[in-house]
């Protein structure tokens, strides 16, 4: 059955238009004890029918080891987004991004693709000081309406800065990760699994948070 | 699956550092996108400055009193604001922070958190209102551990746990509601009586896991790693008790967004901006528009419609003030 309606399709075609590069959505999933890896693919092959320039690489996370450690999945059903080279920015979502963060899914297609909207001089000087890794998990919930936000801001970081690798993670499809954060409010954001923060706070609180880190 | 998507296409426009707007909007709810939308359409050359597009509707699950729409999604009613002002190719930007205002000669410049600084000829301070806190020992250390302010984001980390919601208004009883569905147990506490709508507090008969607490003050959270109580006090008995839960929705109000502007125009002491009918502040060229004012009621219609009167307000100001012209090392490049 499919996932889009015609009016999406199109309202996300026209969308697409605006790409520069191509994309490749990179899905790994699981054959068994995963209930959502299905549905996570199969909304993938229809993202993929949308544009010329998005294509899709399914992965079996038990036989594709390798791969998942190159991208550095560990949670299943995951997507990460490869640039025109086929090279891992650092974006990546777990579990389905449906409800309000299809909003962060589609505008992170694009700025991969090299659509970006640029970032005030003062906040690239303070990325460009980025220099040891980080990571930065953004949990969230699909019913809530100001969790793509956050995760735009994390991916965005990730594409301006190669230390940095920023990911998604669907609370209720990921109990467990989410109990060992204590998350019980959503956006949270945790940065090296050790600073946090909640709520879509401005981008310079992101960056005082890294900050921290270096 | 349900997608709520929410891409807003059109050809972009910028807002520009170099031009001096004829109006520029601070914030980008009801309010301020009717404002925007009506000096757009006096011919007026109008900017938007938000911080998180839409405000706070984009927070409310169904909006029942828009005339027009008996029911909607708060997001999907926005995001029909939205499309509308920017299909008048307004310039909107978004995601940044106004955090100072101040003047040189009769030119108001808007200061952002990352550094930028555009100029106008007037203002239109449209900044909303956030969740009030309990202000109690505890709300603090588990705000996010337990304490929450957001009932369609965070219920379903409540899924067959406990939760007590503090307030007595629309949005609390609306809360329990949508809570009730997914927690074992929910418990409404409200220092005084009920403040919302009767339709909704019939409502609450349906739900016999709803319990109700009135003339009830909160007042100590309590928990270790995470929230598991509240002491309450009964406001007719005298007495003292601790409820157990796991989770406490605070939903009691809100409070203006006036940090940035205290010391540009002047408020009062519930943080609004003081205004007259014409929706003016104290400074000449300075409007404030919606919840952020001491106009009473706090509703998306009344926002909206308070943002259409100023608009209209700022257009007869330009008309009728001496045009401000850009100074040359504004308009030289
Ligand atoms: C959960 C909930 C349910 C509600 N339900 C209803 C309902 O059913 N019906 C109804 O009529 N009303 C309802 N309301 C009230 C209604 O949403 C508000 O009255 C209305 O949104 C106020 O509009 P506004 O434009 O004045 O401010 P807001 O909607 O608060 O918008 C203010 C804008 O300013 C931005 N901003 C704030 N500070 C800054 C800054 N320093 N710099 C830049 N930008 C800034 C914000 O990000 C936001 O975009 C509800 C509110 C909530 C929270």
């Amino acid at each position: 059955m499919a996932l889009l309606n015609d009016e999406i399709r199109e309202q996300l075609s026209g969308f697409f238009k605006g790409m520069k590069e191509d994309v490749t959505l990179a899905v790994f999933t699981k054959k068994e004890a995963c209930e959502t890896c299905k549905e996570a693919e199969s909304f993938m092959q229809e993202i993929e029918t949308l544009s010329d320039k998005i294509h899709l690489e399914a992965y079996d996370f038990d036989t594709h080891q390798d791969k998942a450690k190159e991208f550095g999945v560990t949670l299943t059903p995951s997507i990460v987004l490869l640039d025109g080279e086929k090279k891992h920015q650092g974006v990546k979502f777990n579990g389905i991004p449906g409800g309000h963060e299809v909003n962060s899914f589609i505008k992170g297609i694009m700025e991969v693709s090299g659509a970006l909207d640029s970032l005030p001089e003062s906040q690239q000087e303070r990325l460009k000081k980025i220099t040891k890794p980080v990571n930065i998990k953004v949990f969230v919930t699909l019913g809530c309406p100001h969790c793509p936000g956050a995760v735009e801001k994390a991916h965005k970081l990730a594409l301006e800065n190669p230390n940095i690798d920023a990911e998604m993670i669907e609370a209720q499809t990921f109990g467990e990760v989410s109990n060992k954060f204590n998350v019980s409010s959503v956006p949270k954001v945790v940065i090296n699994d050790e600073f946090e923060f909640v709520g879509n706070q401005p981008l310079d609180t992101f960056l005082e948070e890294i900050e921290k880190t270096q | 699956m349900e997608l709520n998507l929410d891409i807003t296409e059109g050809p972009k426009v910028h807002l520009k550092k170099e031009v001096l707007y004829d109006t520029l909007v601070i914030g980008g709810g009801p309010a301020g996108l009717n404002t925007a939308l009506y000096a757009k359409r006096k011919g007026l050359n109008v900017g938007v400055i938000t911080e998180r597009l839409g405000g706070q509707v984009m927070d409310t699950s169904t909006v029942e009193n828009y005339l027009g729409y008996e029911s909607m999604t708060g997001e999907g009613l926005v995001n029909k604001f939205i499309g509308h002002v920017q299909n008048l190719q307004v310039p909107i930007l978004k995601e940044v922070r106004v955090e100072k205002l101040d003047k040189d000669g009769d030119i108001h410049q808007v200061h952002l958190k990352n550094g930028e600084v555009y100029q106008s000829r007037t203002l239109v301070l449209a900044t909303g209102s956030k969740p009030r806190k309990l202000g109690i020992p505890g709300e603090k250390e588990f705000s996010g551990k337990g304490v929450a302010y957001c009932a369609i984001c965070d219920g379903p980390f409540f899924e067959g746990l406990d939760v007590v919601i503090a307030g007595g208004g629309n949005t609390a009883v609306e809360s329990a509601i949508d809570l009730a569905k997914i927690a074992a147990r929910v418990d409404l506490v409200h220092r005084s009586q009920f403040r919302a709508d009767q339709v909704l507090i019939d409502q609450l008969k349906n739900y016999d896991n709803i319990h109700i607490h009135l003339d009830t003050q909160m007042q100590e959270i309590m928990g270790e790693a995470m929230v598991n109580g509240i002491k309450v006090l009964d406001r007719n008995t005298g007495e003292e008790s601790i409820m157990n839960t796991n989770g406490i929705f605070v939903e009691i109000g809100y409070l203006p967004n006036s940090d940035a502007f205290k010391e540009y125009v002047q408020i009062n002491d519930r943080r609004e901006i003081i205004v007259d009918a014409f929706g003016r502040t104290n400074v000449d060229g300075v409007f404030a528009a919606g919840d952020i004012t001491t106009i009473p009621y706090k509703q998306i219609i009344t926002s909206a419609g308070d943002g259409a009167k100023v608009a209209l307000a700022v257009n007869d100001y330009l008309n009728t003030h001496a045009r401000i012209e850009a100074p040359q090392k504004v308009v030289a490049k």
